[in-house]
C-alpha cells in the first residue's frame, strides 16, 4: 500500500467517522459541529481528486454559509437536549437495519462493475482556469438560471419567515 | 484496493463505497432522527456523498463537466437549506416543536 493510499483511507475513515457522529449525537449544536468537522473532511478528499477549486468553494458555501445558517436557526429556537425528540429503541434498531440493508445493496451492485481504464486522463480539470472556461461558455445558461433560482428561494425564505398580520374578521 | 486507479494514485472504486456509505449514513439520520433540523442537515450528507461521486467520475474522465454539475448541485443545496430552515421557523412558531412525528396535522 502506498502513501497516497494510505493518506486517502485515513481521510475517508475520519469522513465516515464525523459523518456517524453526525447522526449518533443526540446534542443538535454537537450535531452541527460535525457536519462542519464532515465538511473539511470532504473538501480534504476533494484536494485529494485534484479538485482545488471544488473543495475552496466547500468550505465556503457548506461550512461558512449553511452550517451557519443551520446553527443560527439552532441557537434561535432555543434547543437543548432536554427538548431532543426522543426515538423509540424498536425504531432505532429498523431505522439501522433498513440502512445497512442499503448499504449492502448499493455496494453489491457496484462492487462488481467493471470500468474501462481511460489513458491520459487530464489532472487539471479541477484548476480555476478550467472549470471557469467550462462554466462561462458551455455551460453559461444554467449559470444564470440558477441566479433565479436564488432570487426565487430568497423571496420565498423572506415572505415564508415574515410575521403574518392578524386578519380581522 | 484493486481497480481502476485514478491520477492520485487511488482507486475509483475506494470513492465509490466511500460515497455510498456517507449516502447510507445520511439515509440513516433521516429515518432515525426525529429533530426535523438534524433531518435536513442529513440531507445535506446525502447530496455530500452524490458531490463526492461526481468528482472522483470527474478525475477518472478527466473531463470538468461533472465539477460543474457539483457547482450546480451546491447552488440548489443552499437554496433548499434557506427556504427548509425558513419552514421550519414557521413551525417552530406554530407548534413549539421541531418534533417530525408532531407535524401529522394539518389543522390544529
Amino acid at each position: 500500500m502506498s502513501t497516497i493510499e494510505l493518506i486517502a483511507i485515513i481521510l475517508g475513515g475520519l469522513t465516515i467517522g464525523s459523518a456517524l457522529m453526525v447522526v449518533l449525537s443526540t446534542h443538535p449544536v454537537r450535531s452541527v459541529l460535525y457536519l462542519i468537522v464532515t465538511f473539511f473532511m470532504i473538501s480534504a478528499n476533494y484536494i485529494m481528486l485534484n479538485a482545488q477549486f471544488l473543495a475552496i468553494v466547500n468550505i465556503l458555501v457548506y461550512a461558512g454559509a449553511i452550517m451557519v445558517l443551520f446553527l443560527f436557526v439552532l441557537m434561535l429556537l432555543n434547543l437543548s437536549k432536554d427538548n431532543e425528540p426522543k426515538t423509540s429503541l424498536l425504531m432505532k434498531i429498523g431505522a439501522t437495519i433498513a440502512g445497512g440493508s442499503l448499504l449492502v445493496v448499493l455496494i453489491g451492485a457496484l462492487k462488481d462493475a467493471s470500468f474501462v481504464t481511460i489513458e491520459q486522463a487530464d489532472n487539471t480539470v479541477g484548476l480555476v482556469e478550467n472549470l471557469g472556461n467550462l462554466l462561462f461558455n458551455k455551460y453559461v445558461l444554467p449559470f444564470e438560471v440558477s441566479s433565479i433560482l436564488f432570487i426565487s428561494a430568497m423571496v420565498g425564505a423572506v415572505l415564508l419567515s415574515k410575521k403574518e398580520k392578524q386578519v380581522i374578521d | 484496493m484493486e481497480g481502476v486507479i485514478l491520477n492520485n494514485g487511488v482507486s475509483l472504486q475506494f470513492y465509490i463505497i466511500l460515497a455510498t456509505i456517507i449516502f447510507s449514513i445520511g439515509v440513516l439520520g433521516v429515518v432515525i432522527r426525529r429533530n426535523a433540523i438534524i433531518i435536513l442537515m442529513c440531507v445535506e450528507l446525502m447530496l455530500n456523498a452524490v458531490n463526492i461521486l461526481m468528482v472522483a467520475f470527474s478525475a477518472y474522465h478527466g473531463k470538468g463537466d461533472a465539477q460543474i454539475f457539483v457547482f450546480f448541485i451546491m447552488v440548489v443545496a443552499a437554496a433548499e437549506a434557506a427556504v427548509g430552515l425558513s419552514i421550519l421557523v414557521l413551525l417552530f412558531r406554530n407548534r413549539k416543536t421541531v418534533d417530525v412525528g408532531m407535524f401529522n396535522k394539518l389543522k390544529n
